[in-house]
């Protein structure tokens, strides 16, 4: 029961990546798609009706996490207390940035809020990979399951880390790139004329950065975390999901450049999910390792919820699931097709 | 500071703040609907038009609602992670739920509602509006179901290592602190909604802008305006009256101001409670009256403070008496004035009643005072339990997270909220002085 709740949060965590994902892509690319007032309208309105579905992915992701995995849920959110903090005031600035740039007609405004959205979106990203890297590197848990990390030590993930260290910044790094290779394919796919053509140039540029920066993650992620090597040695069929991600990013390249533009957006949320499973594949069934005694990690086992609850849950949950696909279907075709620059949101 | 109060501050003011928005729009879904059932029914696409400029409104509001709810969710872990750790088996169902149920419905189709009303058709749009109504309600059912748990576990068992687990659903979904606190909740909002829509309606009657629509705000703002406020006084306001003196007895105490157990107790209307001396100075009362509301019966013995330990007293009395007593005499005061409104309005003056317009556009702080207040006395009152009988609220803080480390994100959200409150004004007003559209521009 603790295993198929595990691989649901996972899923939605997925879910939320793909799709708010393509959101924070657009907004790192944001200044570099789009010069003109008009153009940068456009690339709003690209993900201006969906933005909002795709973010309460990770508040119901959040919600599922906190009665599957309580444990788990009170021990992150406390340790990593300050960044989460920085994450919400920064969504604040990105929602608010978004939604009230096209309430006030003026040259003051516009800028404003185009520059909120591209620094919270990139910042996010970063922030995001930090916290991926925090979590597989593994956190000075006590015997009560608790920790608290300051945001940096001496940048070094050994026995004392902090939320940033070389490793986590490089995870931060690496998620701003690969993001920005994803929204930049989705701006590609929603648009036309000038913006479209240099979404594709972006995205080109973006995919080499993704291919340096996720090879040097996945060689420094083995040598930080030994219980990759441990998980895939123990279940080597678990080597198919880093095939999968090689061979969604090989794709990504080979349909951007033939201008397959759906269908390189389709392989990034492929090499997106490709990549988590792997990582969450490595390090399962533990949900938070510990940094020094292993025996201290959260795992599935001891940070979920009492077997009724996750029976009761499973219940409401799947018709829940079952139901959001529907809306999804609905919002998405009924926008679906190219976002046109004399439309306005 | 202690770190335990600024916890407690970070929570009651980001919350606070939060709830001056979704207090507005699940109320205003509900008048919006209203307004499209309107514009089907007749025809008109007067309400039509009407419907669209509150649409805006409620945009706004419910981005505001949106940004200032996600520290919410989070909140429970960063500052609260071992209530959250003991009680997340049980209360993380219905915050999950609410995410599952509730906030796709609506994300999904808000957007459809605000900019779909052309492409959609009449038919079409208002099945939107009912969905972002329905979307909105479930998530006040499941939000104030948790709150419900806080106030009155039910449908729980300790566990092996005093983790508090989920034993029966039902008894979580159907608590019997549950019914009364969700109809007042929602009561309460229809309230600032229709209070919020009465005002911007006599605004426009008094400035002589937007003639006819100003009368539909008013006259749909006074009636709907009228049955809420009825409903909060009764059945809902006194079912939970009888479950606070049932469940909670040392919190009606404290609402009330009563220091000592009586007989034949008074109901004090006002006075301050005086901690020093245990009484009520300067008291205004309706002598007996206290054991009538409560127990039906003159003579009734009303518990006072003293016949509870001091250590289960609520931990700031006073505070606890004077919002519960703002929000009555809000209340009270609300009722009257929407009588003789609702009066006039039914003896055909009330457009011409300049005086009367005054007050019913002076009144828009008032219900979002009074739903404050009366929050602040559910929350204060539960105190010194963070869930009743169960669990102190230090024993949940995060221990790890320092009184420096909370202080700096709560002076960080004091700023942020300064800035969103000065953009949300600027905003609304703008909205309102455009107004809305004219029927004819469809």
């Amino acid at each position: 029961m603790e295993t198929i709740w595990f691989w649901l949060v996972a899923c939605m965590l997925v879910a939320y990546v793909i799709f708010d994902g393509f959101d924070f892509g657009a907004g790192i690319v944001h200044f570099f798609v789009a010069r003109t007032n008009d153009e940068r309208r456009v690339v709003l309105s690209t993900i201006g009706p969906v933005w909002d579905g795709n973010e309460v992915w990770l508040l119901a992701a959040g919600g599922t996490l906190y009665f599957a995995f309580p444990a788990l849920y009170a021990s992150s959110f406390s340790g990593f207390y300050l960044p989460l903090m920085m994450v919400l005031w920064l969504l604040i600035l990105r929602g608010v940035s978004i939604e009230f740039r096209n309430h006030v007609e003026s040259s003051v405004w516009y800028p404003l809020w185009d520059a909120g959205f591209a620094i919270s979106s990139a910042l996010l990203a970063i922030f995001f990979g930090a916290a991926l890297g925090n979590v597989v590197r593994g956190v000075p848990l006590d015997r009560s399951g608790e920790f608290f990390l300051p945001l940096w030590t001496d940048w070094t993930p050994g026995q004392s880390p902090g939320i940033l260290d070389w490793y986590t910044v490089l995870a931060g790094v690496t998620v701003l790139a690969v993001l920005a290779l994803h929204g930049a394919l989705w701006v590609a796919f929603k648009t036309t004329g000038e913006i479209e053509v240099r979404a594709c140039r972006v995205a080109s540029r973006a995919w080499w950065g993704v291919l340096v920066l996720v090879n040097l993650l996945t060689v420094a992620s083995f040598r930080v975390q030994p219980r990759l090597q441990a998980s895939f040695a123990a279940r080597p069929w678990g080597w198919v999901f880093p095939f999968v991600a090689i061979a969604a990013l090989l794709m990504v390249a080979v349909m951007n450049y033939r201008v397959w533009e759906r269908a390189a957006f389709l392989a990034s949320s492929l090499f997106l999910a490709a990549m988590l499973v792997s990582v969450t594949f490595g390090l399962y069934p533990c949900v938070l390792p510990s940094n020094g005694d292993p025996a201290l990690s959260l795992t599935i086992t001891n940070a979920s919820a009492a077997p009724y609850g996750l029976h009761i849950g499973l219940v409401w949950f799947i018709p829940g699931m079952l139901l959001t696909a529907a809306y999804f279907v609905y919002a998405y075709r009924s926008f679906a097709g190219k976002v046109g620059v004399e439309e306005r949101t | 500071m202690d770190a335990l109060t600024i916890h407690r501050l970070h929570f009651a003011f980001t919350v606070t703040f939060h709830y001056l928005f979704p207090q507005l729009t699940m109320g205003l879904a509900l008048l919006i609907l209203i307004l499209k059932t309107m514009a089907l029914r007749t025809g008109n696409p007067h309400y039509a038009s009407a419907a669209r400029f509150w649409a805006k409104i409620f945009a706004i509001n419910f981005a505001m609602g949106v940004v200032t709810g996600i520290p919410m969710e989070f909140q429970f872990g960063t500052n609260w992670s071992r209530f959250s750790k003991t009680a997340g088996g049980v209360i993380g169902q219905t915050l999950a739920m609410e995410g599952v149920f509730s906030f796709f419905l609506e994300s999904s189709f808000l957007g459809a509602f605000l900019f779909g009303e052309k492409r959609l058709g009449p038919k079409a749009h208002w099945f939107t509006a009912l969905l972002v109504f329905l979307g909105s309600w479930m998530s006040g059912f499941l939000i104030v179901a948790t709150d419900a748990w806080m106030q009155h576990p039910t449908g729980y068992a300790v566990g092996a290592h005093g983790e508090m687990v989920l034993t029966s659903f039902w008894s979580l979904l159907l608590n019997p602190w549950l019914g009364w606190q969700y109809i007042h909740t929602m009561a309460g909002s229809v309230v600032t909604a229709s209070a919020v829509m009465a005002a911007v309606g006599a605004f426009y009657l008094l400035t002589g802008n937007h003639q006819e629509h100003g009368r539909t705000f008013v006259r749909l703002g006074v009636i709907e305006g009228i049955l809420a406020t009825v409903v909060m006084l009764f059945p809902s306001g006194d079912g939970q009256g009888r479950n606070i003196a049932w469940h909670q007895p040392v919190t009606l105490a404290a609402m009330e101001g009563l220091f000592t157990t009586e007989q034949g107790a008074p109901l004090a209307i006002l006075g301050q409670p005086d901690m020093e001396h245990h009484r009520l100075d300067n008291p205004l009362v309706v002598p007996r009256a206290l054991s009538f509301l409560t127990y039906q019966s003159w003579k009734a013995e009303v518990k006072g403070l003293d016949s509870f330990p001091p250590q289960n007293w609520p931990d700031n009395v006073p505070l606890v008496y004077y919002s519960y007593h703002i929000m009555i005499g809000l209340g009270t005061i609300f009722l009257a004035v929407l009588a003789v409104a609702a009066f006039r309005l039914w003896r055909g003056a009330l457009y011409r009643s300049r005086g009367l317009l005054w007050v019913l556009m002076m009144m828009l702080p008032f219900p979002y005072i009074a739903n404050t207040a009366g929050w602040i006395t559910a929350e204060v009152g539960r105190q010194p339990w963070l869930i009743y009988g169960v669990m102190r609220t230090p024993a949940g803080v995060s221990a790890q997270v320092s009184s420096g480390n909370a202080l700096f994100t709560l002076i960080g959200f004091l700023g942020i909220y300064t800035i969103l409150s000065i953009l949300f004004l600027f905003l609304v007003y703008r909205e309102i002085e455009e107004g809305p559209e004219p029927a004819a521009a469809v």
